[in-house]
């Protein structure tokens, strides 16, 4: 139970959760953007769709809005990757073999129609009013859900490194690198792409149903650009592109400085509080900033093989798994 | 002697440019074809279709009597037909190493699913692909620079990596772009060296784009002249130091006019 923990370490819980959680999308960021250098600004879409289906799959019958299933938990994240999938995989079909700023525009469009769409039409997830009652696995108890999330979290990374280390992921970062030396190398940059934006997808869905059980309540206010993507990006520069611990670990970073600001900010006579957050976003605007140009790398930057290493140390299997 | 490539009466244009022009040859299967004309004769266009990076306006690529318009590069390279540009498209921040280990087609690693469920088996198709590397890196003699970046090798380098990264296949015709430019005189060497090499040990079909006389001299036969989109000339290489067109196109002007006149009577 949550009475016996002091305020400061129930905060403490809240912080880490809601960081981890969005480790868990700057990882599927690192899939798209990292890797394979898919410029996908809307994941607000995919996060969004990730919490409305657990929501409708997770939560009791309703007649305010679809659903609701009852399903577990397990199937709520398993049609929440599904259905972030499947956007993907439609986005994907229309974009994917065009420039890629067309991606760009194409998913910040679809992500800001899917905004709208949840909160125009009720009968889906009773519009501005959300979906309320979804519960937390197992227990209600904040430091159970907290170690569900890590465990989630921990599971992507293995997965997404495995990935980035396999040949599937050196392909990828050869595309990355030179889409034409890619294809004469007889690659299907098409297929690989596809692959890449769909997996990226199917996780920040996951990233949003563990979201929505964690805040219990999905609305789509909670899916503004500035939350669900914007913060994303600065996570992943921030940690470093490319680098999966650097993307989880930029999560933290950024979200501990965030959430730091908003005690700050709260603090401020109620009547600069408004202007106080609106001066956070600033903030978070000038760190990128000053990332960008003093350590465009970020925290980690991406692994590099042994550089310059003496030809007698050549043979050495060390620098790739 | 059968041919490895036949080019039917190919046509590309870009806005009013007319590129490559109703242009036909053979490529002879086990030899070494040279393809040459001054700049903007339209080779680099021809390459490109041959290798399926631009679908034809008109006109029928055939590679081993099979038809292959149209087809897209990478199952071109299922067929065994690779190339290599002009200018180096190297994978900038991996090591000449991964740069070849992308290379081989079908590996099991590839695949997303089997790469996260089959760790095993993905590692031992890489022991076998690193192996393959190492010896690609042997026989081009670049072992010494096997770690390092590819972005940071020279201009000569990157030349051979191009070249290393057609031997990761099992090619069968190889379409090599101006391989010798901006290559020194010891590296050329080592290059042509590696070419005749592989012509003659694996049995690999060149089509070559070159600039440098000496290089095409002495590897080329037989060579084919290109000039304002179309062929005009074709034979050994004493045939066509002799040939009068030839030596015109590459005056310029006024034989340009003149293929301008022919073109429109």
């Amino acid at each position: 139970m949550s009475i016996d923990l002091s305020g400061l370490a129930s905060y403490g819980v809240f912080l880490l959760t809601l960081a981890a959680i969005y480790g868990v999308v700057s990882l599927a960021l690192n899939v798209q953007w990292g890797m394979t250098g898919l410029f996908n600004i809307g994941i607000a879409g995919f996060y969004a769709i990730g919490a409305y289906c657990a929501a409708i799959v997770t939560t009791p019958p309703s007649p305010s809005h679809l659903g609701g299933l009852g399903l577990p938990f397990g199937a709520g994240l398993m049609v929440a990757m599904a259905v972030s999938g499947l956007v993907a995989f439609f986005v994907g079909l229309l974009t994917l073999k065009l420039r890629e700023d067309y991606l760009a525009i194409a998913t910040i469009g679809i992500s800001e129609i899917i905004r709208l769409v949840l909160k125009n039409e009720d009968w889906i997830g009773n519009g501005v009013r959300g979906i309320a009652g979804i519960a937390r696995p197992l227990s209600a108890n904040p430091l159970v859900y907290l170690a569900v999330v890590l465990l989630v979290l921990a599971a992507t990374y293995f997965a997404v490194e495995r990935a980035r280390k396999s040949p599937w992921g050196r392909v990828l970062r050869a595309l990355r690198e030179n889409e034409l030396g890619a294809q004469a190398a007889g690659k299907n940059i098409y297929r690989f792409r596809m692959e890449a934006f769909v997996l990226g997808s199917m996780i920040m869905g996951l990233g949003g149903a563990l979201y929505a059980h964690f805040i219990g309540f999905v609305s789509p206010e909670a899916f503004e650009p500035v939350f669900a993507t914007f913060l994303v990006w600065v996570m992943l520069i921030a940690g470093g592109s490319g680098n999966n611990k650097g993307a989880v670990l930029g999560a933290f970073v950024i979200w501990v400085v965030w959430s730091g600001t908003e005690l700050l900010t709260n603090q401020l006579p109620a009547d600069y509080v408004t202007q106080g957050s609106a001066l956070r976003v600033l903030l978070i605007g000038v760190l990128l900033q000053v990332i960008l140009l003093r350590r465009p790398e970020g925290l980690l930057p991406e692994e590099r093989p042994h550089v310059g290493a003496s030809p007698a140390s050549s043979a050495e299997a060390e620098d790739e798994a | 002697m059968s041919n490895m490539v036949s080019i039917q009466g190919l046509s590309k244009a870009f806005g009013g440019l007319q590129a490559v022009n109703q242009c036909s040859f053979d490529i002879p299967a086990g030899g070494i074809t040279g393809l040459i004309g001054p700049n903007g004769a339209g080779k680099t266009t021809l390459f490109s279709m041959v290798a399926g990076a631009f679908k034809p306006d008109s006109g029928k690529i055939l590679l081993d009597g099979e038809d292959v318009t149209g087809l897209p590069t990478h199952k071109l390279f299922r067929k065994g037909l690779v190339r290599t540009f002009q200018i180096p498209h190297e994978f900038s921040r991996m090591t000449v190493r991964e740069n070849l280990m992308v290379v081989p087609p079908g590996q099991s690693g590839e695949n997303l699913i089997s790469a996260l469920l089959a760790p095993g088996r993905v590692r031992a198709q890489e022991q076998a692909v690193r192996q393959k590397v190492d010896d690609v890196l042997d026989f081009l003699q670049i072992t010494h620079v096997a770690n390092e970046l590819a972005g940071n090798l020279s201009g000569g380098q990157k030349k051979l990596l191009e070249l290393g990264r057609t031997m990761m296949t099992e090619a069968r015709m190889a379409l090599l772009d101006e391989p010798g430019a901006g290559v020194n005189r010891t590296l050329l060497g080592k290059l042509a060296d590696a070419i005749l090499r592989l012509n003659r040990e694996r049995g690999y079909t060149f089509c070559i784009i070159e600039h440098d006389m000496d290089l095409i001299a002495r590897l080329c036969q037989p060579v084919v002249v290109m000039a304002h989109g179309r062929v005009i000339a074709e034979g050994s290489m004493d045939d066509i130091r002799r040939n009068e067109e030839v030596r015109e196109a590459y005056l310029g002007g006024h034989a340009a006019r003149k293929l301008d006149e022919d073109a429109k009577s």
